[in-house]
Parts: structure tokens; C-alpha cells; sequence
């Protein structure tokens, strides 16, 4: 699984104050996809912050980071937390007050 | 690659001292960050610690650069997998901020400006061993880095030196925080690579 985060990053540095310092939701699709054989970008969610909606596709995502942390467009709360730590992938959802999929 | 970026590219030299396994030693600073950069005004900027009682003891930016100041040399280790060697840093030490604290709380959950939290017991942070720091590199603590101020526990991970760092609170028990309630030690010991659960 690969998110090209590397990159651009040759000079070291990472992202600097002032660059965009983020990437789209559909950064997740990778890492979801170890939870679900469909693809949960699609997925439409509701902060549990501010109540804004929207598919997960859609989120602010920081993932120059220990894990990756996806944040509301609307108010910047944390909406999900995905981790690799130790061989294993952590989901945390508790920004999210539901997550809905179209069943076919 | 998994989902956890560095941001770097190291090179790794196993018969380096100082350096602890399974790092990677950069000559860069590379930024991590779970959020978007705050901008905190030092006018508006305050430090609280809020005591198993409920008593909160706070500093301002002035009240902070009137503490006793501290230049030390220190080497740095993120949980990702690189180290830097050699960084310089000015600050207060945690001790300072304790002198006059009635606390039998042995263990401390920290909070910065934008949400983040991280745990640590009071052992790991008195004695020297952790400090608010506001400098680096003999200049102002940037933003990206943490400014205008940041804790710093070089023993420790580098998840644990919560950038803008506002306050920290007592803790009975050993509460994880952002990190690590998601996957990553509770403690963070570079030396034993506590890197996770």
C-alpha cells in the first residue's frame, strides 16, 4: 500500500508551515480497505462535532503523522484516527456520530 | 509503506551510539502533525495545571519567560523512525512549574492549543527531565514546530513533546492520549522501543 507520501519530500523537511499540509479523504481508501472489501470513501458520515455530513472522501486528512487523522471540512474535529502499530490497524471513530453506506 | 510517514529520508547506522534501535539518524527537522497549524498570539498564550483538587495554577507568556530560562543539547527520537542528534533548546523546566504544586497524583495528561493530548508519569517529566521549551536553535520556536511553545521529553518518543502545549492536568490512573489510545505505548521508551501496545 502506498499514499506517494514520499513524494517531494527529498529536501527532508516533510510539509512547512504554509503549504497545504493536508490530502483529500481519499487518502483512506488504502487503509480502510483492511476493514472493508467495499470502498468506505464513499461511505457518508456525520460529525459528531457540528453535525456536518458528508462522504469520507471528502474529509481533511493529516497523515504526516504517527497515524492518520481525518478532521471535518466544516469545523476541523477529529472525525477518524487510523493507526499501524505493531502489526495491526487501529480505527477510531468516535468523531463520527454514524457512517452510512448505499446498499446496492 | 504503511500509513505512517516519516517524512524523511535517513540513513540508518547501526554502530551509531546515541542512536537507538531501529532509528534512523536525519540531519533535518521533519514536521509531523495530526492537525493544522494554531497561531497562538503570546498576548493570548497561557500554561495551566489544574491538580487533583481542582486548583488551577497558570502562567502567561510574560510570567513564563520570567522563570528561571535553561539552554541545554539534547537528542531527539520520533516514533516513526528518525532521530536527530544534537538539537538546542531553551525553556523551563517542568520542575519549576511543580515548586509550589500540592499534588500526590502520579501521573499527568497534557493538552495543547488545536486538541492533542498525550499522558505521562510524573516520573518521566520532574528531575530534569522535561521542560517547556520556546527556543530552537537559539531562535523563536516556529510554529511548525511547535511555537510559540512546546513540551520537550527527549527520553521519550517525540509524540510525547506535545506541540503548542497549553496546560496538563493530574491523573490518578494512567489515561492514554491521542496516540495512545490508538495503538501506541503508554509509556514510549526509544531504548526499549516501546513503540506500541
Amino acid at each position: 500500500m502506498s499514499l506517494g507520501l514520499d513524494d517531494g519530500l527529498a529536501d527532508g523537511t516533510g510539509t512547512e508551515a504554509g503549504g497545504q499540509d493536508y490530502l483529500d479523504g481519499n487518502a483512506l481508501a488504502g487503509p480502510l480497505s483492511e476493514f472493508s472489501s467495499g470502498d468506505l470513501t464513499v461511505a457518508e458520515g456525520r460529525c459528531e462535532n457540528c453535525g456536518m455530513t458528508g462522504v469520507l472522501a471528502t474529509t481533511r486528512v493529516y497523515a504526516h503523522a504517527p497515524g492518520m487523522t481525518a478532521r471535518c471540512r466544516g469545523c476541523g474535529s477529529v472525525l477518524l484516527r487510523l493507526t499501524e502499530a505493531g502489526g495491526r490497524t487501529v480505527l477510531d471513530l468516535r468523531g463520527l456520530s454514524y457512517l452510512s453506506i448505499q446498499r446496492d | 509503506m504503511g500509513i505512517i510517514s516519516s517524512g524523511f529520508r535517513g540513513r540508518r547506522n547501526k554502530d551509531q551510539p546515541g542512536l537507538p534501535p531501529g532509528q534512523y539518524l536525519t540531519e533535518s527537522f521533519p514536521v509531523l502533525s495530526a492537525g493544522p497549524t494554531p497561531r497562538i498570539d503570546t498576548a493570548e498564550w497561557e500554561f495551566q495545571l489544574t491538580t487533583e483538587a481542582g486548583q488551577v495554577h497558570s502562567w502567561s507568556w510574560d510570567d513564563f519567560q520570567n522563570l528561571p530560562q535553561e539552554e541545554f543539547t539534547v537528542d531527539i527520537h520520533c516514533v516513526t523512525s528518525w532521530s536527530k542528534f544534537g538539537t538546542r533548546w531553551k525553556g523551563v523546566s517542568l520542575d519549576t512549574f511543580f515548586q509550589d504544586v500540592d499534588t500526590s497524583h502520579p501521573y499527568t495528561m497534557f493538552s495543547s492549543y488545536g486538541g492533542y493530548t498525550t499522558n505521562l508519569p510524573m516520573e518521566d517529566i520532574l528531575n530534569g527531565k522535561a521542560w517547556i521549551v520556546h527556543q530552537f536553535d537559539g531562535e523563536d520556536l516556529q510554529p511548525a514546530h511547535g511555537g510559540p511553545a512546546r513540551l520537550l521529553v527527549p527520553h521519550l518518543y517525540f509524540w510525547k513533546s506535545a506541540k503548542w502545549v497549553r496546560g496538563l492536568r493530574m491523573m490518578e490512573r494512567n489515561d492514554p492520549g491521542f496516540w495512545e489510545t490508538n495503538g501506541y505505548n503508554l509509556h514510549g521508551d526509544p531504548w526499549l522501543e516501546e513503540r506500541y501496545w
